[in-house]
């Protein structure tokens, strides 16, 4: 009887024991699934339902509709142009510095301390870059009263600094920094027997920059800007800060529509419009992932 | 290189670097400037900033944005390291799976995520807590595409499996395993990522002010409203203190070998920081 139940035991152990390792190593998983679960993926699933319903809960099309109206399609259209002028200003501005820094000595000081520089640039931004343009060229600021002793009045065609032109400016702060920390690999992968190459054919700065260097930094160069463009499009905090009142960008537009001071609060289109800036970031980098990948085939 | 072009090209350099050298310095240094402002033209006081101290708001706001950093970077540790060394261990397959969620969040505007994080803190200030302290849930999912490519290139540079293996074979649990064996192995990508998740968090306006919870930033703001000087103050230091963060940690994250070629240093200091792409302004 006792033989016959250990044999028993035995038996019906040893598959158990085997199947545990199996059967918990997963377990170890469950946190990190269930966090991503209840605060990544939870809100991503609300904002497309929220988007697709009414506020009862019957399905609509209307908050997609609704985007059409007059200043949601303006916020956009805003949205998007300082989105790009700012990418371009900061694509070139930043692809000349790291043409500077790369033709520099890549060990010295100068070097170190620009890229470290833009690593800590790049994530500045806020109510607090906003406080420091406001502080240079505001109507009390710093540069801007130093100009106006001098006889330059910057806002002589109206105070420009709280609308569209002023965000692009501030915007370019950042996208700068940015621009050479994901632009400077590329330069440096450029090497300098190329050019020499091209002189020994009989090719002057002008064939070399057209016909070497150029086609080769412009997949990387395209797929910067479009980075900083995603980079722009989806800041909040800098605008929120500077410009008060007013869905100027698609960003402020969300935000006004969530909090219902204004007593009319659309979650559901404050949802669609959402949708409608993840889908547009989501082209831009899948774009800028495939440019980058065409740059890395030559890029060592 | 010929004589006139070098002389050309270290024109140029100097031109951009004056330039662009102005326009990041310039606007830091005005804020110090409208920061000691006095009331008569030409007067210096340090006024402004002796009032942080004497603004209850503030000084609530800078202990609160403190602790949820705090909460935040142990969270994230203990939440992701594990995850990140078990999936290596007992689930490769799964590693891409992983690391395609952790950078998520940077394709979803902190904006747009926003939008579905309010119901959800809605139901939590019901049914859980209401204290600000609860924005750490939302932070941690901000800060996963920094913390993880930081703590992957620390798991990237040791050989994990030997050495838990190893820990193993002599009778170590999988607590001693973590906490002997791989963290002090990988400790400056530890505070590399821990670093980044503080000076995130600092920074970090959107999601505070539309969950309506007044964390450093949402204060700032809101004093700026009665007292400019002395928010640009609060600004200033908070600024100060960011940088001072992300300057170590630039220094830190380079590879400790002299051999180490600076265009690497580089690179790993943009896909700390930069990489995961500035992307997608967290704190702007």
């Amino acid at each position: 009887m006792t033989a016959v139940r250990s044999a028993a035991l035995t038996a019906a152990g040893r598959p158990i024991a085997g199947s545990r390792r199996l059967s918990f190593s997963w377990v170890g998983l469950v946190p990190f699934f269930a966090y991503v679960g209840l605060f990544l993926f939870l809100p991503t699933v609300i904002i497309i339902v929220g988007s697709l319903t009414t506020k009862e809960g019957a399905l609509t099309a209307s908050n997609f509709t609704e985007i059409a109206q007059g200043y949601v399609v303006k916020a956009f259209v805003a949205s998007i142009t300082i989105s790009a002028a700012s990418a371009v200003v900061g694509a070139v501005a930043g692809a000349l510095l790291a043409y500077a820094v790369a033709a520099g000595n890549p060990r010295g000081i100068l070097r170190r301390t620009v890229t470290s520089g833009s690593g800590v640039l790049a994530q500045f931004g806020g109510v607090t870059l906003a406080f420091a343009f406001v502080a240079t060229i505001g109507t009390t600021g710093f540069v801007y009263l130093f100009l106006k002793d001098r006889g330059i009045d910057i806002y002589a065609n109206g105070v420009w600094i709280y609308d569209l032109a002023g965000l692009t400016l501030i915007y370019t702060y950042f996208q700068i920094p940015l621009m050479l920390i994901v632009f400077l690999p590329a330069v440096d992968g450029i090497r300098p027997q190329w050019r020499e190459a091209t002189e020994s054919l009989g090719g002057g700065s002008w064939h070399y920059w057209r016909y070497v260097a150029g086609p080769l930094l412009a997949p990387s160069f395209l797929g910067c800007t479009l980075l900083l463009f995603a980079n722009a499009f989806s800041a909040y905090a800098t605008a929120a800060a500077l410009i008060t009142g007013g869905g100027v960008i698609i960003p402020l537009v969300i935000s006004n529509l969530l909090t219902s001071e204004t007593g009319r609060a659309q979650p559901g289109l404050a949802k669609a419009l959402a949708i409608g800036m993840i889908v547009v970031v989501l082209l831009v980098m899948s774009l800028y992932t495939l440019l980058q990948r065409r740059t890395t085939r030559w890029l060592r | 290189m010929n004589r006139t072009r070098r002389l050309k090209l270290q024109a140029f350099r100097a031109i951009v670097f004056i330039v662009l050298g102005a326009f990041f310095l310039v606007p830091i240094a005005a804020m110090l400037e409208f920061s000691t402002r006095g009331r008569e033209i030409n007067e210096r006081t340090l006024n402004a900033w002796g009032s942080i101290v004497k603004t209850p708001d503030l000084t609530d706001a800078i202990t609160a944005s403190l602790e949820i950093a705090a909460i935040t970077c142990v969270a994230m540790l203990v939440l992701l390291l594990p995850t990140m060394v078990w999936v290596r261990l007992r689930f490769p397959g799964l590693n891409r799976v992983v690391e395609f969620i952790c950078l998520l969040p940077l394709t979803v505007p902190a904006i747009a995520l926003v939008v579905g994080m309010v119901p959800i803190y809605r139901w939590l200030s019901i049914n859980l807590s209401s204290s600000i302290l609860t924005l750490s849930f939302a932070y941690l999912i901000l800060v996963l595409p920094y913390s993880y490519r930081s703590l992957d290139a620390g798991l990237a540079a040791i050989d994990l499996k030997t050495l838990s293996e190893a820990a193993r074979s002599l009778g170590a649990g999988w607590f001693t395993v973590m906490w002997r064996v791989v963290v002090p192995n990988m400790s400056s990508a530890l505070l590399n990522a821990s670093l980044l998740v503080v000076a995130l968090v600092l920074g970090e306006y959107t999601f505070a002010n539309l969950l309506a919870y007044e964390n450093l930033q949402v204060a700032i703001y809101y004093v700026s409203l009665v007292s400019a000087g002395t928010s640009i103050a609060v600004a200033v230091a908070s600024l100060l203190f960011a940088f001072a963060l992300l300057m170590i940690l630039s220094f830190v994250g380079r590879p400790p070998s002299p051999i180490a070629k600076a265009e690497d240093a580089d690179i790993s200091v943009g896909q700390t920081v930069g990489l995961s792409g500035g992307l997608i302004g967290r704190s702007r």
